[in-house]
């Protein structure tokens, strides 16, 4: 247990490894100010919104459906 | 398929890649810069397509044989599922395109023989709305969709990669390969492909329920 902690842990070290700058522009100042999260937020709430809609079309569509075709 | 928990595991991965997508890491290459984020959203538009269209000609081989037309519909309604797909990852690959490449519209192969395939599927609607009679109706477009499927695989596969595209994957082009390596992106990749394969089927299965019935209610 504790060694595969233990490797776990270097692991997660070589994660900030990834983050190094090579120059390359980034979206990095939207996300050190925090902006980016207001965009993701938003775009959850879209998904949501749509995907709760799908759902209640599926719901009213099983309503009809027990109404129209019985044997199913 | 009549359970709901794929329902749900889809748009669960759907709101997963929306959060993920934005925010986990990923590489840093010059010209792409954030856009890169696009693979999440623009490719899954693509691989919905292709699975949608995939069950559409499934069901019109089935069709030729069974004579029956419930399978008549389950091609048709995919193909009117899979079309809201391909227009999608058209209008999305223009926007990416406007950006990295310059123009919304800049007549790559990729772009015009993606536009092909979609207008291809769209000759398929025309096609059935233009013959009345059933029985008819059905045959004539099952043999058609049969053809259309593997122009289509052409049309986005084959024949971008033997001209010069700027699209990864294909002509001079190294292909997403690189970036497809990044373990980071992979976890939010498939499961965003996954996710929208899911939705796409499920918006598919809504619309042919819809279309039994009204079917049902003609008949009666």
């Amino acid at each position: 247990m504790k060694k595969i902690l233990f490797s776990l842990i270097l692991m997660l070290t070589t994660v900030q490894l990834f983050a190094q700058d090579n120059g390359v522009e980034m979206a990095d100042k939207l996300r050190s100010d925090g902006k980016i999260y207001v965009v993701v937020a938003c775009i959850v709430i879209i998904l949501l919104g749509l995907l709760a809609y799908l759902f209640s079309i599926d719901k009213r569509l099983k309503k009809i459906e027990k109404e129209n075709l019985p044997k199913n | 398929m009549n359970k709901t928990w794929w329902k749900i595991l889809g748009s669960v991965l759907v709101i997963y890649t929306a959060i993920a997508g934005l925010l986990l890491g990923v590489p840093r290459l010059p010209i792409l810069n954030e856009s890169i984020r696009n693979l999440y959203f623009h490719v899954p538009m693509w691989f919905a397509m292709i699975v949608l269209f995939s069950i559409s000609v499934f069901y019109s081989i089935k069709s030729l044989s069974s004579k029956s037309e419930i399978d008549d519909m389950k091609a048709v309604e995919s193909v009117n599922a899979g079309i809201i797909f391909g227009l999608l990852g058209l209008v999305t690959g223009a926007i990416w395109a406007k950006y990295t490449w310059g123009q919304f519209w800049s007549f790559d192969p990729k772009q015009n023989f993606a536009a092909i395939s979609v207008l291809l599927y769209f000759a398929y609607l025309i096609l059935r709305n233009a013959i009345d009679e059933e029985q008819k109706r059905a045959k004539i477009s099952a043999i058609y969709n049969i053809f259309a499927f593997p122009m289509m695989v052409v049309l986005l596969f084959v024949l971008p990669r033997l001209k010069d595209s700027l699209h990864p994957g294909n002509g001079g082009n190294p292909g997403f390969n690189s970036y497809d390596l990044d373990s980071r992106m992979r976890m939010v990749f498939y499961p965003a492909c996954l996710g929208w394969i899911l939705i796409g089927y499920w918006v598919y299965t809504i619309r042919f329920r819809l279309r039994s019935i009204e079917n049902k209610q003609q008949h009666n």
